[in-house]
């Protein structure tokens, strides 16, 4: 295989991780709903702890569109 | 490379243009870009809302009650992760959370259609960059200036053995030093991913339309209603966005004012 389709085919593969940190922040989101419901009382207080895991969950997934990137016109 | 989707080039939007020369500083060409202009346009429209909202009436309007929101918001954010200190960089989180707020929604309207090209600057890592070293700079200030040299005691949690103690300061200072690109990059990326994606889906409609009637309506319709969903989700990622940035801001100015010690 020519260089420029392996760069294209690594761009793809790294979509792969954008889908795993989709994963990852409807993890956080899930989690949270599902600790608020049980106790809705605490659920505001961690509004900011919930958005601080949703932000750490989304960089690595951003990090793999970053990837994707470099790999096009960078690399 | 960059034209994949027929003539759209999802990536024009991105270019810095330049609209005034302006002068050359130590070799370099200082330029008037659309850059610099939407940042002007954010402060201006920023500084019409803050005008209209800071009257103080002791009933207050409906616009006064958007701007204490806002203000309100900040405030509580602040009170929750850094404690009584942290009205004093109410200022500068208010600033940088509405500066980035402005910028993104502005880049997002639908200005295209009378013509005018919105550039979205955080969509660029000089502009947020600059943005990330502020804060970042803030956090150094006030974590010397207020604890001196034991702020280094940072990158030593409390009661960690030393053995342990080798491996962790390391891992410390190096989140610790990684914290100004995470803080950029995020807000850089998510503003440029999702600009790409909707330029991609436009294109998708545009493309579909002129290829005739069939097409437009089993391509270019669907799209079209993706487009509004992801639009919408757009303007989302736009207020999280400007959000998260004032919220981490806050939790590393929390760690430089209490170094280990608060909550």
């Amino acid at each position: 295989m020519e260089a420029d389709s392996i760069k294209l085919l690594g761009a793809g593969l790294a979509a792969i991780g954008a889908g795993l940190a989709a994963l990852g922040v409807g993890n956080v989101f899930a989690a949270f709903l599902e600790g608020a419901l049980r106790n809705p009382g605490a659920a505001p207080s961690q509004q900011g702890n919930m958005f601080i895991g949703f932000a750490a969950a989304e960089l690595l997934g951003l990090l793999a569109f970053v990837v994707a990137v470099l790999l096009i016109f960078v690399a | 490379m960059s034209a994949g989707s027929g003539k759209i080039d999802p990536m024009h939007q991105f270019e810095v243009q330049t609209i005034w020369n302006g002068f050359q500083l130590g070799g370099q060409q200082i330029a008037f870009t659309n850059s610099a202009m939407w940042m002007c346009v954010a402060l201006v429209a920023l500084w019409l809302f803050m005008l209209g909202g800071m009257k103080g009436a002791q009933v207050p309007g409906r616009w006064q009650m958007a701007v204490e929101g806002f203000t309100g918001f900040i405030d509580r954010l602040l009170k929750q992760n850094i404690g009584k200190e942290g009205r004093a960089f109410l200022p500068y989180v208010f600033t940088l959370f509405m500066f980035i707020l402005f910028a993104n929604i502005l880049g997002l309207l639908p200005l295209g259609v009378v013509g005018v090209h919105p550039f979205t600057f955080t969509s660029h890592f000089t502009a947020t960059g600059v943005l990330a070293i502020a804060s970042f700079l803030i956090v150094l200030g006030v974590g010397f200036g207020r604890h001196g040299l034991r702020f280094f005691s940072l990158f030593v949690p409390k009661g960690t053995p030393l053995p342990v103690l080798f491996l962790v300061a390391p891992i410390e200072f190096v989140s610790f030093m990684v914290r100004p690109f995470s803080l950029a990059l995020r807000l850089f990326v998510a503003m440029t991913a999702g600009h790409i994606l909707l330029k991609v889906l436009a294109g998708f409609i545009i493309n579909a339309g002129n290829a005739g009637a069939g097409l437009g309506i089993v391509v270019g319709l669907p799209s079209f209603a993706l487009m509004i969903g992801v639009s919408a989700l757009e303007l989302l990622v736009a207020g999280v966005q400007a959000y998260v940035f004032a919220l981490l801001t806050s939790l590393y100015i929390n760690d430089a004012v209490h170094l280990h010690d608060h909550h």
